[in-house]
């Protein structure tokens, strides 16, 4: 499959994304937001030693991205968020959108915020005593920070750079992930449909069909990220946060992952950290430039590798592909 | 032995290519080349000092034991062919061990879930650790001692041996048990504590990002990853009970055999007295009253098998969950 079609089923498949599974308040609400378009993030002042270019006509690409983006709803909406560790901030009064059918790429050099970033949108930062954040982030409406943290994660998934599936089965990898806290312990007959269906959409399936109840730490490093990204995506989150999820894993693997973020985003929104700007440049439709914290750049694929409009993107995306 | 290749390159068969090349110790500094020879000597001789142990005490134990000592109770005589096997002290030996693990365990795997896994205020957790290594550190007699002063409060008559007279004497399964566990409880401690720790935290965010509570992650995702290092550490802890003898002298009452306390069944036994292979060994030996070496030699064979069945066994488990949940695969991430 050559990249172009990976990018264009997608997109088919996002057109004929079900309606229903858009809730009704959801759909009011999004109704009542004014700008339906991405949000344009207030752009900070940054020292630009060269006027920014003027835009050029948008290439084919990038207008067939933004129709994409144009499809789904506002999923999350981050205001003014940053975030300290203690006295140094890692996360500078960033905003941004995320919609649903739509892949975000949050690139950047090393220590530029962007795992902070990441972590904050399903409030793990929390978990680091030292950390503080300020501004809102918004999850269908609702400030997250008003929703229970296990509420909140379960609507918000994560998938991380080392696989780690849980020593347990397969099946039971994403058995874990659907259990309700308090409820008794559902049967394996009633949570298999469900599981099967989530190792299904993240491409394993027929590969373990025969070994559900296998180790899932016998598995390639492969098999495990994509186990870790089905154990993610079967409680059916809304939104799928993956912090450089291919960064331990082979050419082949990574691009078995590369489509499979294709084909989530089509109910999803999916935020992708990476340090490979050609993968970026392959899976995302919109991207996020981050340095020492700030957020300076935000756009549509095309426009931020072909036209960025601040120096240093260009100087980091410059690196990736001239 | 080498073959040369089309482009004029020599090269190694490939299936006897061993090591490669490395730089020979012929050529290091004295004092790194007295280091590795001391290294060298130091292993061997452990080593030839284990084999002594065991294959001494296999040759008496073979020249001795009889499997009748197995089966048969003490008596109490002068002469060694009269004063008949060890059964009691082998059961002693296991219910002190059982007793002591069962008490054990909760106690330090709990602590050490607390420690790795919430550990706040610092300054507690800081005195919880170093409380268990005052507990490590005390001699077991010293424990023993101490033990004895608690059993023998008149409030805690119920849980020993008690004289007609009403003379709490603070001897039972139940009292030597209970300081048992406090000696089996470091190195079980430890040992969960360490594999806590080295559980990569992203495993448990990974729990917590699914929307699991701390108490989910803990059942269903850490103690599952720590369990050969529980079971580690329960070796550890038996071999420590098993090896004990002080304390089954002041608070086991060092009886020939079980003498229950009352006539429950359970409650009779563990409020009772009895010895164990350990004091066994040691009331035969010359040492002790010397009554019959023979049979300390039996009996003291008979512990060292039980050690090493037992490590054998542990071992065997610890491997068998991991190879049944593949944490030992090369490269997993536990
Ligand atoms: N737990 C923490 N405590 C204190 N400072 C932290 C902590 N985690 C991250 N930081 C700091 O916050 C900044 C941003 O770190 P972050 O991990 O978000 O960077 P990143 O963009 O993900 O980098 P990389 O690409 O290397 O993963 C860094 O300067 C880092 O030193
Ligand atoms: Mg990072």
């Amino acid at each position: 499959m050559s990249p172009e079609e990976m990018l264009l089923d997608p997109l088919r498949l996002a057109a004929e994304a079900e309606p229903e599974r858009i809730q009704p308040q959801r759909r009011i609400h999004a109704a009542e937001q004014p700008g339906q378009g991405p949000v344009v993030p207030p752009v900070r002042t940054i020292v630009l030693d060269r006027a920014p270019l003027p835009a050029p006509p948008p290439s084919e690409r990038a207008s067939v991205r933004t129709q994409l983006a144009g499809a789904g709803p506002e999923r999350l909406r981050l205001e003014e968020v940053s975030i300290d560790y203690g006295p140094k901030q890692a996360v500078k009064s960033v905003s941004l959108s995320i919609h649903q059918g739509e892949v975000l790429a949050l690139i950047g050099p090393s220590g530029c915020g962007k795992t902070t970033l990441l972590r904050t949108l399903n409030r793990l930062t929390e978990l680091t005593p030292s950390a503080s954040r300020a501004g809102r982030i918004m999850l269908d409406g609702e400030d997250i920070h008003e929703l229970p943290d296990t509420t909140l994660r379960g609507r918000v998934a994560m998938v991380f750079q080392q696989p780690n599936p849980f020593p347990m089965s397969i099946f039971d990898n994403v058995a874990f992930a659907l259990r309700e806290q308090s409820r008794k312990r559902p049967r394996r007959r009633e949570l298999e449909p469900q599981v099967i269906e989530a190792l299904r959409r993240a491409g394993l399936y027929e590969e373990v069909r025969d070994n559900l109840d296998g180790p899932a730490l016998r598995l390639s490093g492969g098999q495990q990220q994509r186990l870790c990204i089905a154990r993610a995506i079967a409680p059916r989150p809304e939104v799928l946060l993956m912090d450089e999820p291919c960064s331990a894993l082979d050419p082949i693997s990574t691009k078995t992952i590369e489509k499979l973020i294709g084909e989530l985003r089509r109910d999803l929104a999916v935020v992708v950290v990476t340090h490979n700007l050609a993968q970026a440049h392959r899976i995302a439709d919109k991207v996020a430039f981050m340095y020492l914290g700030d957020l300076i750049e935000y756009g549509s694929t095309a426009q931020v590798f072909d036209e960025p409009r601040a120096t240093r993107t260009r100087d980091y995306v410059g690196g990736a592909f001239g | 032995m080498s073959v040369s290749s089309p482009y004029g390159i020599r090269l190694r068969p490939p299936m006897k290519s061993g090591p490669g090349r490395r730089s020979s110790p012929l050529h290091w500094r004295w004092t790194d080349r007295l280091a590795l020879a001391f290294a060298w000597i130091a292993g061997l001789g452990l080593c030839a000092i284990a084999a002594a142990i065991v294959l001494y005490m296999g040759y008496r134990g073979v020249q001795y034991l009889r499997p009748s000592l197995l089966v048969s109770r003490p008596e109490v005589s002068l002469s060694q062919s009269g004063s008949g096997g060890f059964l009691d002290p082998v059961l002693g030996t296991l219910m002190l061990t059982a007793i002591g693990i069962v008490l054990a365990a909760p106690l330090a795997i709990g602590s050490a879930l607390w420690i790795a896994e919430y550990g706040r205020p610092t300054w507690l957790a800081r005195i919880v650790e170093s409380s268990i290594e005052v507990v490590a550190g005390t001699p077991d007699i010293v424990i023993a001692l101490f033990g004895l002063a608690i059993f023998q409060l008149p409030l805690l008559a119920p849980f020993s041996f008690t004289a007609s007279g009403g003379g709490v004497f603070g001897r039972s399964f139940l009292a030597a048990g209970s300081m048992m566990s406090l000696i089996a409880l470091p190195p079980l401690f430890t040992a969960t504590r360490d594999g806590l720790q080295a559980v990569p935290d992203h495993m448990r965010e990974a729990a917590f990002a699914l929307g699991k509570t701390k108490i989910a992650t803990i059942r269903a995702v850490l103690l599952p990853s720590v369990r050969s290092n529980i079971a580690t550490g329960v070796t550890l802890g038996i071999s420590r009970i098993i090896g004990d003898t002080a304390i089954v002298v002041f608070l086991l009452g060092d009886t020939p055999r079980l003498e229950p306390q009352g006539s429950a069944p359970v409650t009779g036994l563990l409020r009772g007295t009895g010895s164990t292979l350990t004091s066994y060994v040691f009331d035969n030996s010359p040492a002790g009253e010397g009554g019959a070496p023979q049979k300390a030699y039996a009996a003291a064979f008979v512990l060292i098998v039980f050690v090493l069945g037992l490590n054998l066994l542990v071992d065997r488990i610890g491997r068998s969950h991991a190879d049944a949940n593949g944490l030992n695969v090369a490269g997993a991430v536990v």
